[in-house]
């Protein structure tokens, strides 16, 4: 029963829109960066370029995304109304003016200083202020998730919360934690400094807090997309959900340990003692299992439809799959993407490992590999699934969206492959220009030019991505039914208490945070001399 | 849903997840504070606190002789990206009458055919921290050193100012046919220069870079020298001396007829 639908489409068409133009972006910057580019243009676009790209790709786009489809969850799923509507507009509406806001210095070169801010540059206040708009807006949504869980919760004492709703909220108690470390970043260190009340800023602290934001935001983003393993594929593919409990587990085990491991971003500062760099590897490790329970659960589930439509055999069932529905495609190259970017992950968290890759492009290929590739896929099967019923309108390009999805994994693949690879090489990241014909840089050139003629595979396929959506908008009408998610194989009648709320695991989430968070943050606050000069960014001659 | 009480450690949910959560969080402590920096003998701990101390990122007094102090003097200014921004009319005018001395060699209105520094249009901060570096001695020279021995640092903050204030005149040497060398527009990223417009102003402007824009070519040869033989030293943090050192005496000489030739 979605009732707010426009609600919903507004989210999805700023966030696609959006992606849209940061989609360009990127294909841009892997071309003028590649040996296919003469150097004759400024670098400095480069930086802004790549500013826009990261701030919109990274905070904007998937943002709206959760927040549109945690919507959709939330009257589908509870079969009621959502409350909140207005406030649910509100946050819309400080999205999308922080999104302008931020991106009016970013395009005027005020503010080229990356998405991650990188402190001790500085730019115009006005970006920063911008993003904060966007989170403020993003806390509206995931106010409004707990609300409405808690409201069902009291009209319905005996049903367990239904786990696409019990993920979304998830995802956003998640996200309104992990945000306060970028938030405390750019409110206590950076805004004072861009309005000009300081001149000196302690960089590395600010990197410590934003470290707390910037892994677990990764799972933030990953939440979308496992709700749509977990409570769209099944359904889609016409089969069932093998575990309802493995799923609440492994969205626990995301609130409770995506928390306290950003510090392996940091393995090259000094600021952070090596103790609690391993503790925060350790914790790192461990969130590789809710990755491992939900693809072990995901195939389970592949697996019973495939039987239940008459598979055979310990592999053969594979073949009998449906592929030539979208989602199963989309699922099955999100996997693989999954797979690939995961084993990356485990280098990138190891210290020793980690000392090889650091700062180079394999981390780009590492990010855009996970991100783009296994999260945005799903991205857009969500967006096919669900567009018949916003639009009230058939969506039957499935040709166009087979198609669309192979080129988004192919061109991921060509993308991220030879990048992870020159970044074996050596080659550094967030550079606008790399000699290649130094003899040094040479061997990395064929290499760069691949990465580039992927972007351009992703671009096209953005292209059809939005072409589909916007046929659909166009489409005939046609009643698509009420939306419904996947069912488990045995439904809960009754469960524990703890997989049904999430008090013990904030507290958890919260404490762990304490933990691996509260002494290095407290000691760069008791630290004496730890400021260092700003450069201001786009500052004029 | 169930009634059970979730808050208590008969909920075995409860006690599983707090006993577990605390027992990695214990272990990864131990082993990372304790285990892990004691097994490195080369760290030189004293004993547990002294390795949980270093683990945990705790400053520590360096254990051998201080550090080794240069036998030279080094720039003692502190550069920020808005320092002497402000324009004050006293401040100009006190400049300009301190400035009459300066005249000699820097032209009556900051510029002069004397291969010394052009300073009309020159940036506060530069021309201020030179006469700094000048007076501590930081940076020596035979003419200038005494000239700013006796400025105070308000007579330095002005004179900056009064430069600053001046119109940049362009030199009768501009000659906007000279191409841009490679290394003013894209460095040498291998040899780790990086382009000289990405702070002398082409492409961005750093704080504390000079405008460089109709300087003699005589001047900015001799003091791209100067940072390579390293008897100039009051660049920070060797900025200069490490870029220089780099350059080959063709690039430098490129360099100082680009610079020369610009407005």
């Amino acid at each position: 029963m979605l009732t707010n639908k426009r609600l919903v489409l507004a989210h999805f068409w700023l966030a696609f829109a959006s992606f849209g133009v940061a989609l360009v972006l990127g294909a841009w910057q892997m071309f003028v960066r590649s040996p296919l580019n003469a150097w004759h243009f400024n670098p400095e676009f480069y930086y802004r370029s790549v500013t826009a790209h990261g701030s919109v790709m990274g905070y904007v786009f998937p943002t709206l995304v959760a927040m549109g489809f945690g919507y959709a969850i939330t009257e589908a799923a509870l079969e009621k109304p959502l409350i909140g509507r207005r406030w649910a507009w509100t946050g819309f509406f400080l999205v999308t003016v922080g999104a302008v806001l931020a991106m009016v210095p970013v395009s005027l070169g005020l503010a080229s200083v990356l998405y991650t801010f990188y402190p001790p540059m500085v730019g115009n206040p006005f970006y920063y202020v911008g993003v904060v708009l966007v989170v403020v807006g993003s806390w509206i949504w995931v106010a409004l998730m707990s609300i409405n869980m808690a409201a069902w919760k009291r009209d319905n004492p005996d049903k367990p919360v239904p786990l696409a709703m019990f993920a979304n909220v998830a995802g956003s108690y998640l996200w309104g934690w992990t945000a306060v470390g970028a938030a405390l970043e750019i409110i206590f260190q950076i805004l004072p400094v861009a309005l000009g009340f300081k001149s000196t800023i302690d960089a590395g602290l600010a990197r410590v807090f934003f470290s707390w934001t910037l892994h677990a935001i990764v799972y933030f983003w990953l939440i979308p997309t496992y709700i749509a393993y977990y409570t769209i594929f099944p359904r889609a593919i016409g089969g069932r959900l093998y575990s309802d409990a493995m799923g609440r587990i492994a969205f626990i085990l995301f609130v409770v340990v995506a928390m306290p491991i950003g510090v392996h971003h940091l393995f090259a500062d000094p600021q952070v003692g090596a103790g609690f760099k391993y503790m925060h590897s350790v914790f790192t490790g461990l969130v590789a299992l809710p990755t491992l329970l939900t693809v072990f659960t995901i195939c389970a589930s592949a697996e019973i439809a495939s039987r239940l439509r008459g598979g055979k055999g310990a592999f053969g069932w594979i073949k009998a799959l449906p592929w030539q529905n979208p989602i199963m495609l989309a699922t099955a190259l999100s996997l693989v993407m999954l797979g690939f970017g995961g084993a990356g992950g485990l280098i990138n968290m190891s210290y020793q490992l980690d000392a090889s890759v650091h700062n180079t492009q394999w981390i780009t290929g590492h990010f855009h590999l996970i991100f783009g590739g296994a999260i945005v896929i799903m991205y857009f099967a969500i967006a096919y699934d669900l567009w018949p019923h916003l639009t009230g309108r058939a969506l039957e390009s499935f040709g166009m969206m087979r198609t669309q999805l192979w080129l988004w994994f192919i061109g991921m693949i060509v993308t991220t492959f030879p990048w992870h690879y020159v970044g074996i090489l050596g080659m550094p990241r967030r550079m606008a220009f790399y000699d290649y014909l130094n003899p040094a840089v040479a061997p990395q050139a064929f290499s760069v030019v691949m990465s580039a003629i992927g972007g351009f595979i992703l671009l096209i396929s953005g292209i059809l991505f939005l072409t589909v959506l916007l046929r659909g908008q166009f489409a005939v009408r046609s009643e698509a039914g009420a939306y419904r998610f996947a069912i488990p194989v045995h439904m809960p009648a009754r469960i524990p208490v703890a997989l049904n709320s999430f008090g013990l695991w904030l507290a958890l989430m919260v404490g762990l945070t304490l933990v691996n968070y509260g002494f290095p943050i407290a000691q760069l606050l008791a630290l004496p001399q730890t400021n260092v000069p700003v450069v201001y960014v786009g500052a004029g001659r | 849903m169930s009634e059970q009480k979730l808050f208590s450690f008969r909920n075995s949910w409860f006690s599983v997840s707090v006993g577990a959560t605390v027992a990695i969080a214990v272990l990864s402590a131990l082993a990372g504070l304790i285990w892990l920096p004691l097994a490195q003998p080369e760290l030189k701990l004293a004993g547990i606190w002294d390795a949980i101390c270093s683990a945990a990122g705790v400053p520590r007094a360096p254990l051998s002789a201080p550090a080794q102090q240069p036998d030279f003097k080094t720039s003692n200014v502190v550069m920020t990206a808005d320092m002497l921004a402000r324009k004050d009319a006293v401040s100009i005018g006190r400049g300009a009458t301190l400035a009459q001395r300066c005249a000699i060699c820097h032209g009556p209105q900051g510029v002069s055919d004397a291969n010394s520094p052009n300073l009309a249009g020159q940036f506060a901060e530069v021309t201020y921290k030179e006469l700094h570096d000048f007076k501590t001695g930081a940076r020596v020279n035979v003419v200038m050193s005494p000239f700013a021995a006796n400025m105070s640092d308000q007579d330095m903050k002005d004179v900056a100012a009064y430069y600053a204030y001046l119109p940049r005149v362009p030199s009768n040497k501009v000659d906007e046919k000279v191409p841009a060398p490679p290394i003013v527009v894209i460095g040498a990223p291998m040899r780790n220069i990086p382009p000289c417009g990405s702070c002398h102003g082409d492409i961005d402007y750093k704080a504390g870079s000079p405008w460089l824009g109709g300087q003699s070519a005589v001047y900015i040869k001799t003091q791209l020298q100067a940072f390579a033989s390293g008897t100039r030293r009051n660049d920070i943090s060797q900025q200069m001396r490490n870029i220089a050192r780099q350059m080959t005496a063709e690039e430098i000489d490129q360099v100082a007829r680009y610079y020369e030739a610009q407005p």
